[in-house]
């Protein structure tokens, strides 16, 4: 006699249930991005490639992309070679307070982002630093660091410090140590630090908009055109967003297991 | 740096340690070292974990600095340089090769770092040397761990270093590679001219490998000679245990005459020679390997020259293969432990068989301090 299992039914209808939830704001900003609507894209109009096309048209929407792309690659420079210098102190070196250091270090990590901005905004006024890119910059340094030494700081206690003491022993000065041993031991870990940062600094709206003053990035324009209702060309650079994100993880994964598989075959 | 090592690069050179204390936060890991190994030697630290041989071997390289005295390689003071400007190099516990690189880039590393000609032919030859050269392509981590051995071994040895410092390195071998290690080690050693200095706590490694062997305890070296002088003459409890096995007997000196003294232990009297004894009154021990003594199965008449003991009960047999070992419970004395090598006739086999133990005198020793428990043991395992 069969018994019904409940498990067999029940498990496969979750999962397709808890994808499709997932996907659904995903899935309407991609399908939308190819609506041919008129001011407001909330109805279906029908399909069309003018939004990918011509998405510089919309007034405002490349502008802010390009400020979001700069801001995030000049803070996730910063972030991410601050942050990796910060980690292998941690680890590699003893000092007074290092582990009060590493506790202050999650601070940021465990405040709230309104509380952050709301801080930072008042500290710039009060300096009477102008509001603008580089107030945006700082403020994005800061939080992405956090996330960078807890990262990298992971990749540093697996590395073997035999590894560059052999590299000392092998005449190598401390600085080519670094170069030719240590940071490339680290890259994956700074690597994925990086991406880390930028996706966090490309995606952050509640600190930006506390310290943006009149620069508009791209979550602050969205945010702002919601009002209006959101143009297609937030959905085309949306999406387009999205799936370069896919290729990196996709091109990083099938890139890792061709690897292995050619180190096997050997 | 370049040049420094120019300097140093005609073959091995000689180690002085004057004086070595070193101190971390918490404990004293070398109390005082005073050490010189001679230009070519092959000479083996020797020691329990924690008795303080890798932490000289690190200083030596310079990847720790002694709290006081001085390091001297080749009369040339180096306490103040840095490791990349020693003439020295290390094979690593681990091995330590570097993941990203192939195994000729890991050789090659050391001669691109001091620029030297050609280094990639270098390695290479360096790589047949140690019969790799086909794997020269390889990621150090496909290889196993006797091949991951000779690429660290090639790595360092292709610097030709005046002095070279092997840190345990065989330790994660399994027994046949590491004898056949051992036996190559040795060979290149007497080939290259080069001083090692071996950091071991396998006292058969360091016995079959090293002209001489400085037994570490504790942050001191307790003694030290060549394998043969250490293991017939030990100084000290620690030094008769942890290099092969001892049986000890404690007892107070009763009778001394010009060529030796005899202590009594338990009723018996054991007798040593004075030229082989570090103290001639009080209570003192004194040893004697197992597979010096003999046992018989019934009263030896008394001989001079000879201590016998007993009798005794036999509690343990145990079959090495080579020989076998006895365990013999003594009244009054303790265990002590005799070996018997297996030659065909063999003697008593039985439990429970009562014997005398004997052994000539001068295959007694005493030894200058006392062991740390009961008045009489046997110290056998380790």
């Amino acid at each position: 006699m069969r018994r019904f299992s409940l498990g067999r039914y029940t498990l496969p209808v979750y999962s397709v249930i808890a994808i499709v939830y997932l996907m659904i704001p995903i899935a309407y900003t991609f399908v939308f991005s190819f609506n041919d609507s008129l001011k407001t894209n909330l109805i279906w109009r029908g399909f069309t490639f003018d939004k990918w096309l011509n998405v510089c048209q919309q007034q405002g929407v490349c502008e802010a992309f390009g400020n979001s792309i700069l801001i995030g690659v000049i803070s996730t420079i910063l972030a991410t070679t601050l942050g990796t210098m910060i980690a292998i102190a941690l680890v590699r070196y003893r000092f007074k307070a290092r582990s009060f250091v590493s506790l202050l270090i999650f601070l940021p990590m465990a405040t709230p982002e309104v509380v952050l901005g709301a801080g930072l905004a008042s500290q710039f006024f009060s300096m009477g630093a102008a509001k603008g890119i580089a107030t945006i910059i700082i403020a994005h340094v800061m939080f992405c660091m956090s996330f960078v030494v807890v990262t990298v700081k992971a990749r540093v206690a697996s590395l073997d410090p035999a590894l560059e003491e052999a590299g000392r022993d092998l005449y190598g000065s401390p600085a080519q140590v670094f170069w030719k041993i240590t940071f490339p031991l680290l890259m994956p870990g700074i690597l994925s630090a990086a991406l880390l940062s930028f996706a966090l600094s490309f995606d952050d709206f509640i600190i930006t908009n506390f310290n943006s003053g009149p620069a508009m990035t791209f979550p602050k324009y969205v945010y702002t055109a919601a009002a209006r209702g959101i143009p297609a060309e937030a959905n085309v650079v949306g999406s387009a967003v999205f799936l370069l994100a896919i290729a990196i993880v996709v091109t990083v994964q099938v890139r890792g297991s061709v690897k292995a598989k050619r180190l096997a075959k050997r | 740096m370049a040049r420094l090592a120019q300097e140093f690069i005609a073959r091995g050179a000689d180690l002085e340690l004057v004086g070595i204390r070193k101190e971390f936060p918490g404990f004293t890991a070398i109390e005082n070292l005073d050490l010189h190994i001679p230009a070519g030697e092959f000479f083996a630290l020797l020691g329990p974990s924690g008795c303080g041989k890798t932490t000289t071997l690190r200083l030596v390289a310079g990847l720790d600095e002694p709290t006081k005295g001085k390091i001297l390689i080749g009369g040339k003071d180096v306490t103040a340089t840095k490791p990349h400007q020693r003439p020295v190099n290390t094979v690593f516990q681990s091995y330590a090769l570097f993941p990203h690189m192939s195994v000729l880039e890991n050789v090659a590393f050391g001669l691109k770092q001091r620029k030297v000609e050609d280094p990639m032919t270098k390695a290479s030859a360096a790589l047949d040397l140690v019969e790799l050269g086909h794997l020269a392509q390889r990621r150090p981590q496909q290889l196993s761990g006797g091949q991951q051995q000779r690429v660290a071994l090639a790595r360092a040895l292709v610097n030709r270093p005046s002095l070279l410092l092997l840190d345990e390195p065989l330790g994660a071998l399994d027994l046949k590679l590491r004898r056949q290690m051992q036996i190559e080690l040795k060979a290149i050693q007497m080939e290259v001219g080069l001083t090692f200095l071996h950091v071991t706590h396998d006292q058969e490694e360091a016995m079959d490998m090293a002209d001489t062997v400085a037994v570490m305890n504790k942050g001191r070296i307790e003694q030290m000679g060549s394998p043969e002088k250490l293991y017939d003459r030990p100084h000290t409890v620690f030094v008769s245990k942890f290099l092969g096995q001892s049986d000890l007997f404690v007892g107070e000196v009763v009778e001394s005459n010009a060529s030796s003294l005899s202590i009594n232990v338990a009723g018996s009297k054991i007798t040593v020679p004075k030229d082989r004894a570090e103290k001639h009154t009080g209570t003192i021990a004194v040893g004697v390997r197992p597979e010096k003594a003999n046992f018989h199965e019934s009263e030896p008449a008394p001989t001079s020259g000879v201590n016998l003991i007993g009798p005794g009960e036999i509690i343990d047999i145990r079959f090495t293969g080579v020989s076998n070992q006895y365990l013999i419970e003594i009244p009054g004395i303790g265990e002590i432990t005799v070996f018997a090598q297996n030659v065909g006739k063999s003697p008593v086999t039985e439990l429970g068989a009562k014997v005398w133990v004997s052994w000539k005198v001068e295959h007694s020793f005493g030894l200058a301090d006392l062991p740390e428990n009961s008045a009489a043991e046997s110290l056998s395992e380790i």
